[in-house]
Parts: C-alpha cells; sequence; structure tokens
C-alpha cells in the first residue's frame, strides 16, 4: 500500500524520513521486530551487568546445582555443570552478534564495491566478476563453510572468516542489479557529461542509491548469519567451550534430551527469538523503504 | 527450445568446471600440509614425504590440477583417508539415503506449502490468514537444528510411531539395491512394511528439513495469488462461468506457481546445508552425515567430494527448475534462450 492510498496518514507537512518513520509505526510487526533487536544488543553489551550470573559464562561449576529445571532463581534452568542457562544465553547473545558485526562488516563492503564495478564497468569487468559471484552461489554455503572451518581448525575467528568468504556474494548480486537499473537514469548520464570521474559516480551517485536496499539486505542477513553461525558450532566447528555460544549450547544439552529438556530447548528458542527479530524488522523495513530485493 | 538447452547446458559445464577449480584452489592454497593432517603430529618427516609423493603433493600445481581434473571426469575423487576406499563408492554408498531424503522433503514442501499459501489467498486478511502467517513467519525463522530437537522430543514422549533416528528399522532385513531410494525399491519388491516403515522414519527429518522452504513459498504463494487474481482473464473465465475450483488452480495458480518454484529451486541450496545438520540430528546415513564424519577427521579428499557432489547437485536442480519453468512459462524460455 502506497502512502497515497493509507486514509489515516497525516496530509502534509512531514518530510520523507518522517513519513517512512510513519509507516513503520504503523507495521506493528515490524515494531516487534526493531524491540527484539534492541533487546537483543541491550543484551550483549551489557551482558556482564544483567546477566544474573556472569560467573556462569566462564567455566565455572557448581555441582550441588546442576540439571535443575526451570524456576525463579535460573530462568532457564541449569546446564550439566550447574551454569544458570539465561545468563549463558545473554552471553551468547555477544558472541552471535559479534559474528554479525564481523562478518557484514568485512562482507557487505566488498560485496558492494565488486556489484558497483561489475554493473558501472561492463564488458570483461562484468563478465569476470559476476561468473565468478555465480560460480560462488551454486556451492552449498552450509557445506563450504564445514569444509573451510574443519581444515583450518575450527573456532570461533575460523568460523568467521569462512562465513565472511561465502557473504559478499549476495550483496555482489544485489548491487549489481541496482547498477544495472540505473545505469540508463539521467543522473548517471549528467554526471558523465558534466566530467564526473568514475570514482565519483560510482560511489557519490550511484551507491547512494543502493543504501535503502542494502539496509534491508543487511536487517534480513543478520539472523541468517546468527544462525549459520550456531549451526557450525552446534556440529562442534564453531565456537569452543566454555565460551558461552548458543548453537555449542544447543548440542551439549541434546545429550540430556528428553528429560532435561531446558539445557538444548532454551539455548534454541534464544536464537529464534534473535532470528525472529531481525527478520521481522527486515520486512519492516522493506515495506517502509519499498524496496526489493 | 534447442539454442536454450544448448545454453544452458553449456553455462551448467562451465559452472561446474569453474566449481572443480575453486574447490581445488580451496583446498591447496589453505595452510598446512594435508599429507601432515590426515598422518597426525606424531608421524615421521619420511612417513609425511611418502604420503605426499603418493597423493601427488610435491608436483607442481597444474599437473596436480590436471591430474586432478582429469580423475574426475573418470569419476575418480581419490581415497578416503577415513575409510581407505575410493571416496566416489563412499558417496555413492551414502548419496541414494540423502536423495530420499531430500526428494520427500521437496514433495512435502509443494504438498504443504502451495495449498495453504492458495488458502491464505482466497481467505486474506481474515483471522485463517493471519493464523497461516503466523506458521510460514515460525518455519522460516526456526533453525533447522532447534526444530529437529523439538520433534525428537515431541517424537519420543507422544508419537511413539515416529522413530527418531536412522533410515529403516534394521530388524525388517531389507536392502534397496535397485534404485537405492527404501521406499521407491519397496514398492518394486511388493514389500509394503517396507515402505511403511521408510516413510515413518523419513516423516520427522524431513519435516525439520522443509520447515524453512514452506514458510517461505508459501509467502510467496499468497502474494503470487493475490496478484493474479486481479488480472482481466481471471475476471473473464468467471464470466465465462467457468466453476471458480477450474479457475483458481487450473488457470490462477498456473500462472502464479512461477515465482514460488523458482524459490523452491533456490531452497535447494539450503536444503542441502540443512541436511548436513538434520541428518547429523537424526542419525540418518546420507552424504552429510559421511560430510561432518570426514570433516572433523580432516579426510581431505572426501571433503572435497563431498563439497563437489553437493554442488553439482544443486546446480543440476536449479538447472531442472529453469527447464519446468520454461515449459510452465514461455516467456521465460524466450528471455533465458536471448541470453540475459
Amino acid at each position: 500500500m502506497s502512502v497515497m492510498d493509507d486514509p489515516a496518514a497525516p496530509a502534509h507537512g512531514l518530510s520523507a524520513r518522517q513519513m517512512a518513520l510513519y509507516r513503520f509505526r504503523r507495521n506493528p510487526l515490524a515494531v516487534i521486530g526493531a524491540l527484539i533487536v534492541i533487546s537483543v544488543i541491550l543484551a550483549a553489551i551489557f551482558a556482564p551487568w544483567i546477566a544474573p550470573s556472569p560467573e556462569s559464562a566462564g567455566s565455572f561449576v557448581d555441582f550441588r546445582n546442576r540439571h535443575s529445571p526451570p524456576n525463579w532463581q535460573n530462568l532457564m534452568g541449569t546446564d550439566n555443570v550447574g551454569r544458570d542457562v539465561f545468563s549463558r544465553v545473554i552471553f551468547g547473545y555477544r558472541v552471535s552478534l559479534g559474528l554479525v558485526v564481523w562478518v557484514l562488516g568485512v562482507a557487505v563492503p566488498f560485496g558492494i564495491v565488486l556489484g558497483l564495478c561489475a554493473g558501472y564497468f561492463g564488458g570483461w569487468t562484468e563478465t569476470i566478476i559476476m561468473r565468478f559471484t555465480d560460480i560462488m552461489l551454486a556451492l552449498p554455503p552450509l557445506a563450504m563453510a564445514l569444509a573451510i572451518t574443519a581444515v583450518l581448525s575450527p573456532n570461533l575467528i575460523n568460523a568467521m572468516i569462512a562465513i565472511t568468504l561465502l557473504w559478499w556474494t549476495w550483496h555482489t548480486r544485489l548491487i549489481y542489479r541496482i547498477v544495472k537499473g540505473q545505469m540508463n537514469e539521467d543522473y548517471v548520464e549528467a554526471a558523465r557529461v558534466a566530467g564526473a570521474s568514475h570514482m565519483h559516480i560510482l560511489f557519490r551517485e550511484l551507491l547512494p542509491n543502493c543504501f535503502s536496499a542494502v539496509a534491508v539486505k543487511i536487517s534480513l542477513d543478520a539472523g541468517f548469519v546468527i544462525l549459520f553461525g550456531a549451526s557450525l558450532s552446534f556440529l562442534g566447528l564453531g565456537v569452543q567451550p566454555p565460551t558461552p555460544d548458543l548453537g555449542t549450547m544447543v548440542a551439549t544439552g541434546s545429550e540430556y534430551l528428553p528429560e532435561m529438556w531446558w539445557q538444548a530447548v532454551m539455548p534454541g528458542l534464544a536464537i529464534l527469538y534473535a532470528i525472529l527479530g531481525f527478520n521481522l524488522l527486515g520486512d519492516g523495513l522493506r515495506d517502509m523503504l519499498d524496496v526489493e530485493l | 527450445m534447442f539454442t536454450y538447452l544448448f545454453k544452458r547446458a553449456f553455462t551448467l559445464l562451465f559452472v561446474l568446471l569453474g566449481l572443480a577449480v575453486l574447490i581445488f584452489v580451496i583446498a591447496r592454497i589453505v595452510p598446512g600440509d594435508p599429507a601432515r593432517i590426515a598422518l597426525g603430529p606424531l608421524a615421521t618427516a619420511e612417513q609425511v614425504t611418502k604420503l605426499q609423493n603418493e597423493m601427488g603433493l610435491n608436483d607442481p600445481y597444474p599437473v596436480q590440477l590436471w591430474t586432478y581434473l582429469s580423475g574426475l571426469v573418470q569419476g575418480d575423487l581419490g581415497k578416503s583417508l577415513l575409510t581407505s576406499r575410493p571416496v566416489m563408492d563412499d558417496i555413492m554408498g551414502a548419496l541414494p539415503a540423502t536423495f530420499e531424503l531430500v526428494l520427500f522433503t521437496v514433495v512435502l514442501q509443494i504438498l504443504i506449502s502451495i495449498p495453504l499459501g492458495v488458502i491464505a489467498a482466497i481467505y486474506r486478511n481474515t483471522w485463517i490468514d493471519s493464523v497461516l502467517r503466523v506458521i510460514s513467519l515460525l518455519g522460516v525463522v526456526t533453525p533447522g537444528f532447534v526444530l529437529a530437537i523439538i520433534l525428537q522430543l515431541i517424537a519420543a514422549h507422544y508419537l511413539g510411531f515416529f522413530p527418531v533416528t536412522g533410515r529403516i528399522d534394521p530388524g525388517i532385513g531389507f536392502s534397496a539395491e535397485i534404485t537405492g531410494l527404501l521406499t521407491i525399491d519397496g514398492l518394486i519388491a511388493g514389500r509394503f512394511d517396507v515402505v511403511i516403515d521408510a516413510l515413518r522414519h523419513l516423516f520427522l527429518p524431513a519435516i525439520a528439513l522443509a520447515a524453512a522452504g514452506i514458510g517461505q513459498v508459501m509467502r510467496i504463494t499468497r502474494t503470487a495469488m493475490i496478484e493474479v487474481s486481479s488480472r482481466d482473464f481471471v475476471e473473464a473465465s468467471r464470466a465465462y462461468g467457468i466453476p471458480e475450483r477450474v479457475v483458481t488452480f487450473r488457470y490462477m495458480l498456473r500462472v502464479a506457481s512461477v515465482a514460488p518454484l523458482t524459490i523452491l529451486g533456490l531452497e535447494f541450496a539450503s536444503l542441502i546445508g540443512n541436511a548436513f545438520i538434520v541428518e547429523f540430528v537424526f542419525s540418518w546415513p546420507g552424504i552429510a552425515s559421511y560430510g561432518v564424519r570426514t570433516i572433523l577427521q580432516k579426510d581431505l579428499n572426501a571433503v572435497i567430494g563431498v563439497v563437489l557432489v553437493s554442488g553439482v547437485f544443486f546446480v543440476v536442480a536449479n538447472l531442472a527448475i529453469d527447464l519446468l519453468l520454461g515449459i510452465l512459462d514461455p516467456r521465460h524460455r524466450i528471455r533465458a534462450g536471448r541470453g540475459s
């Protein structure tokens, strides 16, 4: 629905930004998504102050209190050595979000630059970059990440490297498509006629037109990076104990199924919560900024 | 149509060659000597040199690449260090299990998601639509392994009917020798007990694997159906007095199914990826289980083989979807034929 036919929309006097914010607020799911994402980010940043038992994040043991089901003291129960699962989940968000920031921080700029060049220069540049991207996209991502992490020996840093190596392709393809569509627009031609350099056209004219698509993509991506990292750890190829990671916690907890279900299910639901938040936020942003991916 | 097919086949070959070379490069540039990794830290320098020579690691890279590629063409992926059998044999042994699981998953995805998407479109903006929307959202955001564990938990407690590990009850004593697919071979042999048991084993892993795709395809089907419903030909068909059922399922769905089918094709990638996790949780004896085992053992030849085979699987699946789209929607054929 466009703003024009929304009868409840304030009639005038609003800037484009205010209008977009207004549309965002009118979408309850997007607001829920934003709240979830904010709660996860706050939990990650302030983990040592929020977690009821910060010592649970390390290799702390309390055998008298092991395997206790969820109660007021331990909201999500305790694990096989008596650590508070809730506290570990909060610290787990730190690891997950760290992964997101690293992976997207490296892969997105790289993917964007390649996509811009392929779309703008065309010819051989385009053929080489896009064929290579196609091949990379043909690789089953999880299998590749597994192989890379395994060969490099499994730990958090290598998991980050493996995911980053695979992630730029999506952004390259997205930016390439947008730039291809923009190349016939007058403003590009105008800039060229005015004698603007390639760098200027690429980064000052074309790039700003990609921002909304990239914003939506990053928000949707964040959830998938979390899922990816958790999957690697779940298979024992990512974060190593005692660092609290949600995937590792599910794997360890699943040894105590079905009786002590909370040890696997609670961290699992925590992953779901974070992914749900980023997904709702991404969908909301997509409607708000009106982009197609 | 022939130009189209030819073009597609050519691209396929190109992508496969690129895939093979890329995997070779990744396997060679990673730090660490495969022979040393395979033998472990306790092996002597002599043993390592011997294995290096056996594996051809001391040849120049172009020679290694040539040996590797010409081996590939003959279906030779080298020997697995874990099982000391040819990797190709190991993979061929594990492939039918994965193929059966993935096939069953796709069937499940189509059977569940497209009808639900159509229902959501018919009852749009009612409570039915809202409920379906929540279901599809949960399907998309639930990680495969979390869903797998929750399903196992529920099945172990309440639904004794669905086994939580393996592919078939070992007590049945049946080996699938014709196609390797237990359900198909069971049907051919007329052993309905085998078919039922295989389906029981398939059900939970397939649901865990299918969920993400179901959620996505449901949404896309709903959007596509709503979009199609405002076209003139729908109104015209109704005006002719053609029954609503026929208009919806024969006319509208045919046009609207292009988008969901494309997504289903793309889903294949994540399907194979997720199969790694789901097979692991359900002890499913497929290629992904083999992959995880060999990865943990740093069995490089086997890892390359698994990645390559899953890549081929993915590329071929995409081609198949593309051809299917060409049949459903001639415009697609023409567009792709022009080589855009």
